[in-house]
């Protein structure tokens, strides 16, 4: 199952120059940029871990793509996503996402559906990934 | 999931820019490299350079014979020549005030004519910008400044202090070999200027020899002479506006062969501070005389203002 995480999640994967040139308009506009990477796909996993620093006053994108590639490098089965925030007053938010990396298989989601008070039905969702702890989802280990 | 959809993965070949290429020449054909557009805006850097430095004939020299190279490598890549990237790395070493800084701007305006940088951008930096506190401190600050610097020079002044041979544990030898290998990546197009004082240059190169090799370009500053430096003053004042009487000219180039002797003399940049004073001791002298000025009286130094410098004052073996 394919995620649909972040801006441009429907289109073809970006290549390096895109991820560079989406990079720059976020330069452009004073936003800095950080790299985030997780192994739990979960939609409401808003935990995903700060890989480095965010990057502040840089001009070109080249940076950028070295702290993607080294957090790529790193953690070559993980989600890595690029974020770029917006301090100006008003908005003070995050301005962009989008996914620069997800792993090679993704098993997707189950639907639970439980039984609550009165038979009303509650429903969860459940990442088959999340099932093996973190570190080991994704099998580096021939699994896939 | 389909292979052309597929994201990039550590490992697999990168993803290239799909630009037509430039049709490659026929080998009988001629190409004007004076008519190229870069080749115009390098000569009014060039033209630029010339009015603006005075002296410094070596320098300038070096900066055409880089700017040549760099525009015959362009002619060579359209005829299919192999034309890689040339090593564009420099250090510049030259006593304080020789004008290092001025000319790593305008060298970083050539290159970018010659499309090697993608902005006219210099980030310039100190040993406090590289080099870290306390062990990790070091590769994120240094990586922080190549990334600030990316597609423009990174200027790294009085470099020496990089490299502290006292101290084993010093932190500068990782800074040192970060810089290296940012260097010898060619995708990276970055440029990385060495400036410092010429004798601890030389130590410094000595003792990092890997440093040195990838230096391609290692140019010397001379010190100025002392009617030069008389020429830069005219300049200075003319830009501001200001101007010498005929007797504060001559008290000027006395000055100058007084401030030579004494310690601490930095060229171009004691010149400034020189002629900052003067302007300094105008204003009050105009002050003082009368509420009623003229634009002559703004824009004159007279020679009282010179002679009331404290180096005319200073006894000479005081040095």
């Amino acid at each position: 199952m394919y995620l649909r995480h972040g801006s441009f999640s429907y289109l073809p994967e970006l290549t390096d120059d895109e991820i560079a040139a989406q990079v720059r308009y976020a330069l452009l506009h004073g936003w800095p940029i950080s790299v985030e990477y997780t192994d739990d796909p979960h939609p409401r996993n808003v935990y995903w871990e700060l890989w480095g620093l965010p990057m502040f006053d840089l001009a070109e994108p080249d940076g950028v793509l070295r702290e993607i590639n080294d957090c790529r490098a790193a953690f070559p089965d993980h989600y890595v996503r690029v974020l770029a925030y917006d301090a100006k007053l008003g908005r003070q938010t995050t301005a962009m996402s989008f996914v620069v990396q997800r792993p090679a298989e993704e098993p997707g989601f189950r639907l639970d559906r439980t039984e609550g008070n009165n038979r009303v039905q509650r429903y969860g969702v459940h990442s088959y990934a999340t099932e093996s702890p973190s570190g080991s989802r994704y099998g580096r280990d021939g699994s896939r | 999931m389909s292979a052309g959809f597929s994201m990039h993965r550590p490992g697999s070949a990168p993803a290239t820019a799909d630009s037509p290429p430039e049709p490659v020449l026929d080998p009988q054909a001629r190409v004007d490299m004076q008519a190229d557009e870069a080749a115009t805006r390098v000569r009014e850097v060039l033209a630029a350079v010339d009015a603006e430095l005075v002296g410094l004939a070596g320098v300038k020299r070096r900066i055409r014979e880089i700017a040549a190279l760099l525009m015959v490598d362009r002619a060579r890549a359209r005829f299919g020549l192999s034309a890689s990237r040339p090593s564009l790395h420099m250090s510049f070493a030259g006593g304080p005030g020789t004008g290092k800084t001025t000319v790593a701007l305008r060298m970083a305006e050539i290159l970018h004519a010659l499309d090697y940088l993608r902005a006219p951008r210099v980030h310039p930096v100190t040993r406090d910008d590289l080099v870290g506190q306390f062990i990790g401190h070091t590769a994120p600050k240094t990586k922080e400044a190549l990334a600030r610097a990316a597609g423009g020079v990174l200027f790294i002044d009085e470099a020496y202090y990089l490299y502290r041979p006292d101290n084993e544990r010093d932190y500068g030898q990782e800074a040192i070999e970060i810089l290296l290998q940012e260097m010898e990546s060619a995708r990276g197009s970055l440029v990385v200027i060495f400036a410092g004082y010429e004798d601890r240059m030389e130590t410094f190169f000595s003792s990092n020899p890997g440093l040195s090799s990838r230096v391609a370009h290692h140019i010397q500053f001379e010190d100025y002479a002392t009617d030069e430096l008389a020429e830069i003053a005219e300049l200075m004042l003319t830009r501001d506006d200001y101007c010498f009487t005929e007797a504060a000219r001559e008290a000027f180039g006395e000055y100058l062969d007084r401030r030579r002797t004494l310690p601490r003399f930095a060229n171009a940049r004691s010149v400034r501070n020189a002629l900052e004073r003067a302007r300094l001791r105008q204003a009050n002298r105009l002050v003082a005389l009368s509420g009623q000025v003229g634009r002559d009286d703004l824009m004159l130094i007279t020679e009282e203002d010179v002679r009331r410098s404290r180096v005319f004052t200073l006894p000479s073996s005081r040095d």
